[in-house]
């Protein structure tokens, strides 16, 4: 039996290891080429335009894609708005507030909102958040605060403001656990510093706690911020769906998910297609450079 | 003395936000869980479980066809994703620093950040383009690239854990590397491993968005991989948007049915990632 020495064996094994890391990397370029291949009759033909033309009208061929990324940008920036504040002191509550055992299972509530697939949310978004946003919340600012244009119009309780509450309680897990492992990074004397000099607890949280913090604290608000910007299934459920760019909260809208979800199956002409790819790989780098900055913040962060 | 009081106000003020916060969370999270619950429980019957569906009109039916293919589905998904991340895994734990691991570990947390949508529609040009038909196999495909970055993250976290005494002991004995990596290390470790495999299949379980153009779905039972395949959370979907009470009915238990599932599996995992945690920790 002829036995190759070890060294030949391990050689094997590194080769093989080395060649499926190389796949995987390669599915991410060939995702990039695939939508690039197949927008191009898009690209060709509308170029930079796309961005700026805002009549999306399929029967006609006419396809320009700013309601969608006025959709998108709207519902992602509301929906961050919201979260955020919230996300941060919830990590607060989490790492400075509660007594261990307790924040374990706060943290696992929190992280169970995560596991909650988007399609629930949404089921729960129609027949509960919709009507409620129709009925109390729309009413309530119209009556309250109606002298702000954004709070004007008539609500039909799908629409921007419906879909942007869904997102963000959909991205606090997200921006939560980020900060909670960013707070849990403090060390104790730091703390202990502020107490020692006589501050409160929220002095010494300002303090010693967000301050140091503020970096991370981005890039986790960036991380929040890509899964919002992709999240499909709730918000195309919740927005309307109507390529409309409207001043009102209460409007029905569109995003570039859910005109991918929504219009994909049904396109017939190839421009059509190639113009919903076009919108995907605008999308995909909108997407990707989000992430790419949130990486490059946690690792100039990591580095101090 | 004034001022004292003014920030002991301040103070406790912020400690109210911090709490109401924390609720203005947890009370969404109980009042879906009770809606999907309550709804659910309501439409659920064995008929929902082992029957398939009725044609417009006519109540009854259930959702045996989704509820296999999703299983059918992921576990397709599964097949392709656990070799492959696993081996990246192992790849990354091991060749910490080469330059394709860095490579590589960039390449999977920008993966994981891709929207699913993005990856239907890449799996769409991939897979239902050249075949000329939605398929279980694309669906499957689609789940697999999304479960991938999942896997390979959770298995590289978890063989880094395991401490380098094991690992040089095993070479002290003589053996060749791939034996330690093998019969040492993913042997120890095989039960951690499989716990980011169920996390990650119960992120994949809950997707709809890749599945709507490539595994589609239809109303019968299938077990072709090369036919569109009904699934339960395109079933939800499709019954949720359409204006029939019955329909929305089915719903809410596929709904109940997907939440059960994927809550179980997720804090079974996360009940044994957090105690491994705990005592490498420690």
């Amino acid at each position: 039996m002829s036995k190759i020495n070890s060294k030949t064996q391990d050689a094997i094994l590194f080769y093989i290891l080395r060649f499926i890391a190389v796949v995987v990397i390669s599915i991410l370029i060939l995702i990039i080429f695939e939508l690039v291949k197949a927008a191009l009759p898009a690209i060709n033909l509308s170029g930079l335009k796309f961005f700026i033309s805002r009549d999306w009208n399929p029967v006609e061929d006419q396809f320009g894609a700013l309601p969608f990324i006025f959709g998108t940008l709207v519902t992602s920036f509301l929906a961050v708005l919201f979260a955020t504040p919230v996300s941060i002191l919830i990590a607060l509550f989490i790492t400075e507030y509660l007594p261990k055992k307790l924040s374990k299972i706060i943290a696992i509530l929190i992280e169970m909102v995560a596991a909650i697939p988007s399609i629930v949310f949404g089921l729960w978004g129609i027949f509960y958040l919709a009507p409620f946003v129709k009925e109390t919340l729309a009413p309530f600012l119209k009556t309250h605060l109606s002298f702000i244009p954004i709070f004007n119009g008539p609500s039909f309780g799908i629409g921007i403001l419906t879909a942007s509450i869904i997102l963000s309680i959909m991205i606090v897990p997200t921006i939560s656990s980020v900060c909670r492992s960013i707070f849990e990074l403090i060390p104790r004397q730091q703390k202990e510093a502020s107490f020692a000099l006589g501050s409160t607890k929220l002095e010494m949280i300002s303090i010693s706690v967000i301050k140091p913090s503020i970096s991370g604290i981005s890039s986790a608000i960036i991380l929040g911020l890509g899964r919002a910007l992709g999240e499909t299934m709730a918000v195309t459920m919740l927005i309307g769906n109507s390529p409309i760019i409207s001043s009102s909260l209460f409007s029905p809208a569109a995003t570039m998910a859910s005109v991918m979800a929504n219009e994909y199956t049904d396109a017939n002409s190839p421009l059509h297609i190639a113009s919903l790819c076009y919108i995907a790989l605008i999308l995909f780098f909108i997407t990707f450079s989000s992430n790419l900055l949130a990486k490059f913040i946690v690792k100039k962060v990591s580095r101090t | 003395m004034k001022y004292k009081y003014y920030r002991k106000f301040k103070n406790f003020i912020f400690a109210l936000l911090v709490v109401f916060s924390a609720l203005s969370v947890i009370i969404p999270l109980f009042m879906i869980l009770k809606f999907v619950f309550t709804q659910g429980m309501n439409s659920l019957s064995l008929d929902f479980f082992t029957k398939l569906p009725k044609p417009v009109g006519e109540t009854g039916g259930g959702m045996k066809h989704a509820i296999l293919g999703t299983i059918y589905i992921v576990l397709l998904g599964a097949a392709m994703a656990i070799p492959i991340g696993v081996s990246c895994g192992i790849y990354l734990s091991e060749f910490r620093k080469s330059k394709l691991a860095k490579t590589l570990r960039l390449c999977v947390d920008l993966m994981a950040g891709i929207p699913s949508i993005v990856i239907g529609i890449f799996t769409y040009l991939m897979i239902v383009v050249p075949l000329k038909s939605f398929s279980a196999l694309a669906g499957g495909i689609a789940l697999g690239i999304i479960m991938l970055p999942i896997i390979i993250k959770t298995s590289e976290e978890i063989l880094k854990l395991v401490p380098a005494h094991i690992r040089e002991a095993g070479l002290a004995l003589g053996l060749p590397r791939w034996k330690v990596i093998l019969f040492i290390i993913l042997k120890g470790e095989i039960s951690n491993l499989l716990t980011g495999i169920i996390l990650s299949i119960s992120r994949a379980s809950g997707e709809t968005a890749p599945l709507l153009f490539t595994a589609f779905g239809n109303m019968y039972l299938s077990y072709e991989l090369k036919e569109p395949m009904a699934s339960l959370p395109v079933q939800i979907y499709t019954y949720a948007i359409s204006p029939f009470k019955d329909w929305q009915q089915q719903a809410w238990a596929g709904a109940f049915v997907l939440v059960t599932i994927i809550l179980t599996m997720n804090l079974f995992a996360r009940f044994v990632l957090s105690r491994l945690n705990d005592k490498k920790g420690n």
